[in-house]
């Protein structure tokens, strides 16, 4: 699915713009400490990356590649599970540097002997060996290699990267910082630290006596609702793919994204599962896709596939606001049906090609309002015009009072933005808002000018009146006051008006609710309810249905029971679990035992029921010891300290 | 005057030795006549203690290089385990002649040590001299196997050689001794440098491009500021290797002469302050500041690590936290009276003996929970907190609400 793709490159060339930003001035710090080797500090960079853990993976992949590509082929990626020890950390590292030099050299047998041999010895004294003879062979190999030579420096730095600094143990962390700062004079060495939290750990967790042998550099990432609105932004907001999300799932993706985690990766993915879905469940999802490849399918439409189309509601509206013989036609004949596809089909894309600008116009008016009526973010206001009628609802009316309220400044500066918007955008109807709006900025100006001058006519009034007593000088001051600022507010209101007027018709005319538009089903994906299922999921709904009802899991004919009563096909884990749900808190287990056997053996007809009335089974009985336990391995009971041969309920009303 | 007098070296070498290490002479002295001449037997180990940056490896390195004796000097630091360790000594010791040594021979206990210890002196012809075995950082022999501190102490009656072992610590000999009793060193105290002698060795190694009354005149401005709140003599040497253009500026630019020190001082005052709140705090790093000071730009634009202490955290973990931290702070018996919420019939179940234990182990788990919570939150805003955290918690309230 291209779609996916490109939308993991946008992803990945946001970051790398961002770390190739971190890296540079990261290339210039490393080049000045060398020319500065007076004291000796271990240049460190933090990466401040915030709380959205599950992101970082992703970031450390692309910054290692990075480093890779244009500064050292000695990087180690250091994660705290892997280093409880200072050993385990001297072992992660030198085996990665190891290894990542095999890989440049592309290597002869002989490397592996040393490497293995080294490996023995897992000491900072081996390190620099190492270090040593891996720069001195590439330098003995540069003519051969002039190309790797010119990416990497004369002597590349070796990089550690701390993926979780916080997780590390403090001692670990000192003493290798302690070490490392006793050879820092005798190989580069360059440290990133990967912090989730706050900068100030890093004081926290080392004291002074080892930071002051750090030369800490702060870098932050981008925060990751930044980070989202661009994805949103540059992915949702465009025409660029067919593919678009209704309101409520939007809704449900951007709660989870807030609510829970701040994981752009988890975004992502959750767009992927929603085109997946898309295209898994909508039998029509085949003419979602580019206009020119849409209309082309549109031929190829099959009879029953034309079926479906009929069927969908918002064609049925359609076809019922035509008149009778239209009607007849569309509902009948299957040709003129894909004519109208077709242009119904244009007809939406215009629609999103007029949609998108004119949100980021009413986006520009409403961002800047105070209190914020229709939301900060543009994906608040998106989210707003995708519900309803956007010009229905309260906010909107506040939000245009406020409008109303605006200054002159402000407003020209918003009608400038809207402009280079909708000029940027490829829309063909805008060329008419375009010259409306330029209209309103040149009679601003003129507004300004006539005040201006306004201004300078009055002055000469004023003199006159100053012959006439002190009475009527003050009452025709006063009035000519008023008329004044009647006059000059009236000229500029009505403008004001007049613009944010205007704007109203703007987005009565383009900011349509998309499932007001015929054929919406086909481009958005509106099951908010699986979305939701997948990805809030509930554990323990699950258990219970799995263990109450197998059949919904294990399909299979004989576990299709009918209400309460229990059969004796079920997994012994479900017969013990429903048991247990008729007992109460304290379950007593040779009880649990007699009417576990005698579901089981239930339909073994009256002779083995008679036979097994006193003595369990064997087998049995081992079959429901294992059901107990795994029952307490799910949780649903525990050993119960009180009386040796009960279990406690753990779960729903043990009461 | 010389002070340093030993009849077995040669008094230029003694009088090098001692323009080395200024301040120090009397421990050097003291040193000396403990080592005695090169073929006597020396103490079996010397235990030497001091604070941090008082010259205590500094001394020992340039003692034992000017005076080109045979030894050995390991960081236990570095040396993490006692493995590590020994053979590093051996390796050291092997690698003193020919330039690249022997490959590593694997010693893992101290026994074989004793013996490779043994080969390597006959095979390096050091039968006859005393050789010194300095280890650095001696506090981490603590750590490690509780025969290796001992075995050390006693490691010239162990080889029969002439060895010398010399522990550097920041500790003092009370805090190693081992439970079990072993060879006490010789203790050597080395004491804080007074401000006087920070002030001579400051100023021993100036630029060559300024005289030296220059530099010293800067050395005496720089501790003024910062011998209140640092006594480091490392980090003293930095900072004054940091700060030291700033205070040449006036006279580069000739606005002032090199002895106008009222002038420079005014200059480089409000600076060195500056310097005191940022960089010996490490709020920002010194090659910032080495840019802050060219550019000459606002003290603003570079924000500190403390200028990004705001965390921002996804809205229901924040309450999460929140409640987990607020719970926390009550006690165990308020317990029962926030989270049981059918009063009449729990009341009664809290006053019947047999059910009270029950509650109240329910109230300890719940407290246990809330505190775990709080800890595993606290370490999963690295982890994922989200859904899963969410609805375990969700989960577990369900089966302790009974």
């Amino acid at each position: 699915m291209q779609i996916e793709e490109e939308l993991n490159e946008q992803l990945f060339d946001n970051l790398v713009s961002f770390l190739r930003r971190s890296h540079s001035a990261f290339q210039e710090k490393t080049t000045e400490w060398t020319c500065r080797m007076k004291s000796r500090e271990i240049p460190t960079a933090a990466l401040v990356l915030g709380v959205n853990v599950t992101d970082h993976d992703f970031t450390f992949r692309s910054l290692s590649e990075v480093l890779q590509n244009n500064v050292t082929p000695y990087i180690a990626l250091l994660e705290a599970k892997d280093c409880p020890g200072i050993k385990n950390l001297m072992q992660k590292l030198l085996g990665q540097l190891m290894n990542c030099c095999i890989d440049v050299d592309s290597s002869e047998e002989e490397d592996y002997e040393q490497v293995s041999r080294n490996r023995v010895r897992c000491s900072m004294t081996s390190l620099i060996n190492w270090y040593e003879s891996a720069t001195k062979r590439t330098d003995s190999e540069t003519p051969g290699k002039k190309r790797t030579s010119s990416r990497h420096w004369q002597s590349p730095p070796v990089v550690v990267i701390f993926k979780d600094m916080e997780s590390f143990t403090t001692k670990v962390l000192q003493d290798f910082v302690v070490i490392s700062s006793q050879h820092i004079g005798q190989f580069p060495l360059v440290l990133i630290f990967g912090i989730a939290t706050s900068p100030m750990i890093i004081h926290s967790l080392l004291p002074h006596s080892v930071s002051s042998l750090l030369c800490i550099e702060l870098f932050q990432s981008l925060s990751c609702k930044d980070h989202l609105s661009t994805i949103i932004d540059k992915v949702l907001l465009t025409t660029q793919f067919p593919l678009k999300l209704s309101e409520k799932v939007l809704q449900v993706l951007i709660n989870i994204f807030l609510y829970h985690d701040f994981s752009v990766q988890n975004f992502i993915k959750g767009f992927q599962l929603c085109i997946v879905e898309h295209f898994h469940s909508n039998p029509l999802s085949i003419l979602c896709c580019q206009l020119e490849e849409a209309k082309r399918r549109v031929n190829s439409l099959s009879h029953n596939q034309c079926e479906n189309v009929r069927r969908l509601p918002s064609f049925r509206r359609y076809v019922e606001s035509q008149v009778s013989e239209k009607q007849i036609a569309l509902l009948t004949a299957d040709s003129s049906l894909k004519e109208a596809v077709r242009k119904l089909l244009e007809d939406l894309n215009v629609y999103h090609e007029n949609y998108f600008p004119i949100l980021r116009c009413l986006h520009v008016f409403v961002s800047s309002l105070p209190k914020y009526p229709l939301g900060k973010q543009i994906r608040e206001l998106h989210c707003a015009c995708l519900e309803n009628r956007v010009w229905e609802t309260e906010e909107y009316e506040s939000s245009l009072q406020l409008a109303r309220m605006l200054n002159k400044s402000d407003l020209v500066t918003m009608l400038q933005k809207c402009v280079e918007i909708l000029v940027s955008s490829p829309g063909r109807e805008f060329d008419e808002i375009v010259e409306k709006l330029k209209e309103f900025l040149t009679q601003f100006q003129k507004l300004e000018e006539a005040f201006q001058e306004r201004d300078e006519s009055i002055s000469p009034q004023k003199e006159l009146q100053k012959k006439t007593n002190l009475f009527h000088l003050q009452k025709t001051l006063l009035e000519l006051k008023e008329s004044r600022r009647s006059k000059k507010l009236t000229k500029f209101e009505t403008l004001r008006f007049e613009v944010v007027d205007y704007i109203d018709s703007l987005v009565r005319c383009y900011l349509v609710p998309a499932d007001h538009k015929t054929l919406h089903e086909i481009v958005y994906f509106n099951t908010a309810s699986v979305l939701r299922e997948h990805l809030n999921a509930a554990p323990r709904i699950a258990l219970h249905t799995a263990l109450n009802n197998p059949y919904s899991y294990l399909k299979s004919e004989a576990l299709k029971s009918d209400g309460g009563s229990i059969s004796n096909k079920a997994p012994d884990i479900c017969i013990a679990y429903k048991l247990h749900l008729e007992c109460g808190r304290l379950i007593n287990l040779v009880d649990w035992l007699e009417a576990f056997s005698t579901v089981v053996t239930a339909a073994e007809g009256p002779t083995a029921d008679a036979a097994s009335s006193d003595q369990v089974d064997d087998v049995i009985h081992a079959r429901f010891i294992r059901a107990v336990s795994e029952l307490e391995l799910l949780g649903f009971i525990k050993p119960s300290k009180q009386k040796t041969d009960h279990v406690a309920r753990l779960t729903w009303g043990g009461c | 005057m010389p002070i340093l007098e030993h009849p077995a070296y040669p008094p230029a070498t003694l009088l090098c030795l001692e323009s080395l290490v200024p301040c120090r002479e009397s421990q050097v002295s003291m040193l000396l006549s403990i080592f005695g001449e090169r073929q006597q037997l020396s103490f079996p180990s010397i235990f030497i203690y001091g604070h941090t940056s008082s010259g205590k490896t500094y001394v020992m390195k340039t003692l034992l290089n000017t005076l080109e004796l045979p030894h050995v000097f390991v960081n236990c630091v570095e040396c993490f385990t006692s493995r590590i360790l020994l053979e590093e000594i051996l390796i050291q010791l092997q690698n003193r002649s020919e330039t690249k040594g022997a490959s590593p021979v694997p010693c893992d206990t101290f026994n074989d040590f004793v013996r490779l210890f043994k080969q390597a002196l006959v095979s390096q012809n050091l039968q006859d001299e005393t050789v010194y075995v300095v280890l650095d950082r001696a506090e981490q022999l603590r750590e490690m196997e509780a025969n290796i501190l001992p075995a050390f102490l006693r490691l010239q009656e162990l080889t029969d050689r002439n060895v010398t072992v010399i522990l550097l610590s920041e500790i003092v000999w009370e805090m190693f001794r081992p439970n079990t009793g072993c060879l006490e060193p010789f203790i050597l105290y080395f004491p804080d440098y007074s401000i006087g002698h920070l002030q001579k060795i400051l100023s021993q190694n100036h630029p060559p491009e300024y005289s030296a009354d220059f530099y010293s005149a800067y050395i005496n401005i720089l501790l003024g500021v910062f011998y209140m709140v640092c006594r480091d003599l490392k980090e003293l040497q930095h900072l004054a290797a940091l700060n030291f253009s700033k205070y040449c500026e006036p006279v580069v630019r000739r606005e002032a002469k090199e002895r106008d020190t009222r002038k420079l001082w005014k200059n480089i005052e409000p600076h060195l302050k500056k310097a005191m709140q940022t960089v010996y705090l490490r709020e920002i790093s010194s090659s910032q500041w080495e840019r802050l000071q060219c550019e000459e730009g606002e003290p603003g634009q570079i924000k500190g690590l403390s200028a990004h202490a705001h965390v921002e955290l996804p809205y229901y973990s924040k309450f999460l936290l929140i409640a987990a931290y607020l719970a926390s702070y009550n006690p165990v018996r308020t317990d029962k009276r926030f989270f049981l919420k059918v009063k009449g019939f729990f009341f009664f179940l809290y006053r019947n003996p047999i059910f009270s234990i029950t509650v109240r182990r329910v109230c300890q788990s719940r407290i246990l929970l809330f505190v775990s919570k709080l800890i595993s939150v606290m370490f999963s805003w690295l982890c994922v907190i989200s859904l899963s955290v969410v609805q375990k918690l969700d989960l577990t309230v369900q089966s302790l609400a009974f």
